[in-house]
C-alpha cells in the first residue's frame, strides 16, 4: 500500500511538473489519468519495493553525485581515443561478479558499467557481468571494484538485514 | 548577470553539441559494433547532459528547469538500457568483437592487428 501511495504521489507530481496547470478541471483530469494509471500499474503487478525504491533514495543520490563524475571522466578518456591517430585502441571483453546482493543492486551496477561510456554490459547472468572495454585499461577487475561496492552499498539493503530481490 | 548566464548556458550547448559531433566521429571511426557503443554514448551521456545543462541556463528558472531535469533522467534510464540491448543482440547473434590493440586509422583497419593479438583476450 506504501508502494501505490508512493506512486500516486510521483505521477501526481510528474503531471504537475510536465502540466503547469492547476484549474479545477484539469487537476480533475490529472485525476482521472493518475488513478488510471495507478489502476494500470497495480494490474501490471509493477508496485512492489523494486518498482519504487524510495527506501533507498538518499544513498541512490549519493551514487549517483559520484556516477556523475565518473561518466565526466570516461567521456574525457574516450574523447581522447576518438581524435588523434596516434591513439590506437585497445578493445577487450571480460567478466566482472558484482557483490550486489539485490536486483536493483545488480541492474544499477549493470546500466552504471552501460552509462559510462568506454564500457558495456553485454550480458548479465547472475553475479557474472559480461563488458565490452573500450582499452584493457578499464576491464581489469580492480577498476570495477569501486563502481560495485558503491552501486551495492547504494541499493542493498545493509547485510544484516533480510535480503530483498531473488534468492 | 542574466547576460552571463546567457553566455554560459550558449557555451555549454555548443559544448555538448561539439561532443556529440565527436561521439559522431567515433562512430565512423570504430572498427565495430561494440566500439562504436562506446562512441555512441558520448553522444547521450555527455553531449546530452551539456545541452540540457546550458537550455537549463537559458531558459527561466522554474518549471522549464523541472521538466530538463526529467528529461534528463529519463535519458540516463532509458540510454544504458537500448545500449545492453544493442550489445547484447550483437553478441547473441554471434557477432563477435574484434580483440586487442590496433590503430584506428588506416587502410586495413584490424585485419592485420587483430590474429596475432586475440589470444590475449581474458576468460
Amino acid at each position: 500500500m506504501a508502494y501505490a501511495f508512493g506512486l500516486l504521489m510521483a505521477l501526481a507530481v510528474f503531471w504537475l511538473v510536465l502540466s503547469g496547470e492547476t484549474s479545477p478541471f484539469f487537476l480533475g483530469l490529472a485525476a482521472v489519468a493518475v488513478l488510471a494509471t495507478l489502476w494500470l500499474c497495480a494490474r501490471l503487478r509493477l508496485i512492489d519495493r523494486e518498482g519504487s525504491p524510495y527506501h533507498r533514495a538518499p544513498q541512490l543520490l549519493v551514487y549517483l553525485a559520484w556516477l556523475i563524475v565518473q561518466i565526466v571522466k570516461a567521456n574525457v578518456a574516450v574523447v581522447s581515443r576518438v581524435f588523434g591517430p596516434r591513439h590506437a585502441i585497445d578493445p577487450a571483453m571480460t567478466e566482472v561478479s558484482t557483490t550486489a546482493q539485490s536486483r536493483l543492486g545488480r541492474a544499477l551496477f549493470a546500466n552504471s558499467i552501460t552509462l559510462t561510456p568506454g564500457t558495456v554490459t553485454v550480458d548479465v547472468e547472475g553475479h557474472k557481468l559480461k563488458v565490452h572495454a573500450l582499452v584493457r585499461e578499464s576491464a581489469s577487475a580492480e577498476s570495477f571494484a569501486p563502481m560495485d561496492r558503491r552501486a551495492a552499498r547504494a541499493a542493498d539493503r545493509k547485510p544484516r538485514g533480510r535480503r530483498n530481490g531473488e534468492r | 548577470m542574466a547576460d552571463a548566464l546567457f553566455w554560459i548556458g550558449g557555451g555549454l550547448i555548443v559544448a555538448g553539441a561539439m561532443l556529440s559531433v565527436l561521439g559522431a566521429a567515433g562512430v565512423l571511426r570504430f572498427p565495430d559494433v561494440y566500439t562504436r557503443i562506446h562512441a555512441a554514448s558520448l553522444t547521450d551521456t555527455g553531449g546530452a547532459t551539456l545541452m540540457l545543462l546550458g537550455m537549463g541556463l537559458l531558459g527561466p528558472f522554474g518549471l522549464i528547469t523541472l521538466k530538463l531535469l526529467l528529461v534528463w533522467a529519463f535519458i540516463m534510464l532509458t540510454s544504458p538500457a537500448a545500449a545492453n540491448a544493442l550489445a547484447n543482440a550483437a553478441f547473441g547473434s554471434g557477432h563477435r568483437p574484434r580483440i586487442g590493440n590496433f590503430q584506428i586509422m588506416g587502410e586495413d583497419k584490424a585485419t592485420d592487428a587483430a590474429p596475432e593479438s586475440a589470444g590475449k583476450e581474458r576468460a
